[in-house]
């Protein structure tokens, strides 16, 4: 092994850690409004990707210039989602955790059959995207240039996320609900709106990753099932509820990925992932930037 | 208060005992053997989601990982057998202890997790246990195992002409896992359970043992589930890592409890009987011709059950028992 494939794989790992930061993101979003984890998280994805590959195969619109359509698609997906679903879990009066936690389960398997029932379980893929199978070098560094593409969307996203939750009404409304939905009303702010608003973003993110992620995976009605547990720990390393958690546990999972891949072999390159996890949970119980 | 409890739990055993007994018959009239495949897996997921009950919920600790400890069982009875020749009434019996053993280690560091934190523990245990097997040669890695055919014995717990021997097996399966759960309902761990449940911090301030009464729980739910894995084994005579540890499995657990009421005794039997058969049907009626309709009609009375039923669809058949839980 030399320093240049040690090298070269952190890189990679790095670029791939921002999009599971991506994909993570609004999972930690919706749970630090309203302590929901979305079970469908994965499933979102999967859409998103599926959104991707048909405006790619119907009107051959290249991934990246998608990503803003998919990212609107699944805002109002996840709003919709929210309002027919999620407001009456949380409004279970017995077994709550458990009632959101199946309500959102059973929405992933519906979405699985769906994409079963309609796209077929075959294994799809965008071809000829633009930056598709495409590297670059950087100082005798080979970067995919999609993962790289990836990664700025990621940084960009982070950025605007940043921005949209300091600094707009909306963004302080998302804020204060989280930080006392009762009071919150009485000021008049309408908190089932802002839980929608909250899911359509939370989706909306997750959106862009499907629609970048569509350049370089393949797609099938299952593929969101393993980024999914993926997600959970990146939220959970980072601790629930927190942005900036999401953002920094996906670098990680993103580099122990990638050692994890140059010590085992590659099957078993989630296990470093997992183990790292129970780690630092075991140590902090809450992650590493959770609070409470 | 007494008397009522004391009388609900009379009724509730000779409930159980009658309907065990009228499930006795029943494949005596009932002789298609695809009717007697549904029957045979709706016990056993019965008996598996008794198990997983005791943890979660009665004990209140969400685990999405149970399909370890079925894996374990299966696979420790498989290799015992096709390597050694050891029968599989040792390796049930082994496949229980290890996977006791286990999630009292796996325990000792994971209770300490609360909510989501610990369910992901779970999950992710589990998914580690799943990759080992995936990559261990030795025990058939990503192929998995065949288990030979030595013609039918109760002793080598093989029967390829008849399932009615798997069916008894089952059947008693699930009759001892309701028990064990009727029996722990009203002892010391029954109501330290309970109290975990409800609040540990105030359970810990009363003197319960939080942690010791967790792994207990941990233990005995376990142990079953692993026999459940065993049986699982031999039935379908053919293991590998993916159809035995998957995700899947530890979901089709709690699955039953869920619906049926979870921390109930009947609920998990209930939820076993209208799920599993309902499942299997759509899969053979729906999954053939248009695929995933059966994902769809599974997932959306998931969906609707936990939205309209929150506490489970026990209640609807006795108003009376949900009282006497408040």
């Amino acid at each position: 092994m030399t320093a240049e494939t040690i090298i070269q794989s952190l890189a990679s790992g790095l670029l791939m850690g921002l999009l599971y930061g991506l994909i993570a993101v609004g999972l930690a979003l919706i749970f630090g409004l309203m302590d929901v984890v979305n079970f469908a998280h994965g499933e979102f994805l999967m859409i998103a990707m599926y959104a991707s590959f048909f405006l790619f195969a119907f009107f051959a619109i290249d991934p990246l210039l998608a990503a803003p359509l998919v990212a609107a698609a699944l805002f109002v997906f996840g709003a919709v989602v929210y309002l027919l679903i999620v407001r009456f879990a949380v409004r279970a009066k017995a077994n709550a955790g458990m009632v959101q936690i199946f309500s959102t389960f059973g929405l992933a398997i519906v979405m699985r059959g769906v994409a079963q029932f309609f796209f077929t379980p075959d294994y799809r893929s965008v071809t000829h995207s633009w930056f598709g199978g495409k590297t670059v070098s950087i100082g005798g560094i080979f970067l995919p240039q999609p993962q790289l593409i990836g990664a700025a969307v990621a940084m960009l996203a982070f950025g605007g996320l940043y921005y949209f939750i300091h600094r707009t009404d909306f963004g302080r409304a998302l804020e204060a609900t989280r930080e006392d939905a009762g009071a919150v009303a009485l000021v008049g702010i309408d908190k089932n709106r802002v839980f929608a608003l909250g899911w359509g973003l939370g989706a909306a993110m997750v959106g862009l990753a499907g629609a970048i992620m569509s350049i370089f995976f393949y797609i099938y009605p299952d593929v969101g099932a393993s980024f999914a547990l993926i997600a959970y720990v990146t939220v959970a390393l980072g601790g629930f509820g927190s942005v900036f958690g999401a953002f920094a546990g996906g670098i990680i999972v993103g580099l122990v990925e990638a050692t994890t891949a140059l010590i085992l072999p590659p099957s078993l390159k989630s296990v470093g992932i997992y183990a790292v996890y129970l780690l630092v949970v075991f140590v902090r119980p809450r992650g590493l930037f959770g609070s409470m | 208060m007494d008397t009522d409890f004391a009388k609900r739990r009379r009724r509730d055993l000779i409930l159980a005992f009658c309907l065990a007994a009228i499930a006795a018959i029943v494949p005596l009239f009932v002789k298609d053997s695809y009717v007697q495949n549904i029957m045979v897996l709706t016990l056993m997921w019965a008996a598996l989601s008794q198990s997983w009950n005791i943890l979660s919920g009665y004990c209140g600790q969400i685990s999405l990982g149970h399909a370890l400890y079925f894996g374990i069982g299966a696979y420790t009875t498989t290799l015992l057998f096709t390597k050694f020749g050891v029968l599989p009434w040792f390796g049930m019996l082994g496949g229980g202890l290890i996977s006791a053993v286990i999630a009292m280690g796996l325990g000792y560091p994971c209770f300490r997790l609360r909510g989501h934190y610990f369910a992901i523990a779970t999950i992710v245990i589990a998914e580690i246990g799943l990759l080992l097997f995936h990559n261990w040669d030795w025990a058939g890695a990503a192929l998995g195992i065949e288990i030979p055919v030595r013609g039918d014995s109760w002793l080598k717990f093989q029967f390829a002409r008849s399932k009615l021997p798997y069916f008894y097996f089952a059947l008693a399966l699930a009759c001892v896992a309701w028990f064990v759960t009727w029996w722990l309902e009203d002892s010391k761990w029954g109501y330290w359970w309970r109290a975990v449940k409800d609040n540990p911090d105030a359970a810990e301030s009363l003197g319960v043992v939080v942690f010791n009464s967790k792994m207990g729980a941990a233990a005995v739910s376990a142990f079953l589930v692993a026999v459940g894995g065993s049986f699982y084994a031999q039935f379908v005579s053919y293991i590998d890592p993916e159809s035995i540890m998957g995700f899947h499995i530890s979901l089709l657990m709690a699955l039953p409890a869920v619906l049926g009421g979870i921390g109930t005794l009947w609920g998990p039997m209930l939820g076993a009987v209208i799920l599993i058969p309902l499942t299997e049907l759509t899969r053979s009626y729906a999954g053939g011709s248009g695929r995933g309709v059966d994902l769809i009609v599974y997932g959306g009375l998931i969906i609707a059950i936990s939205l309209a039923r929150p506490q489970g669809l026990v209640g609807l058949f006795s108003p009376a028992r949900k009282e006497a839980k408040q």
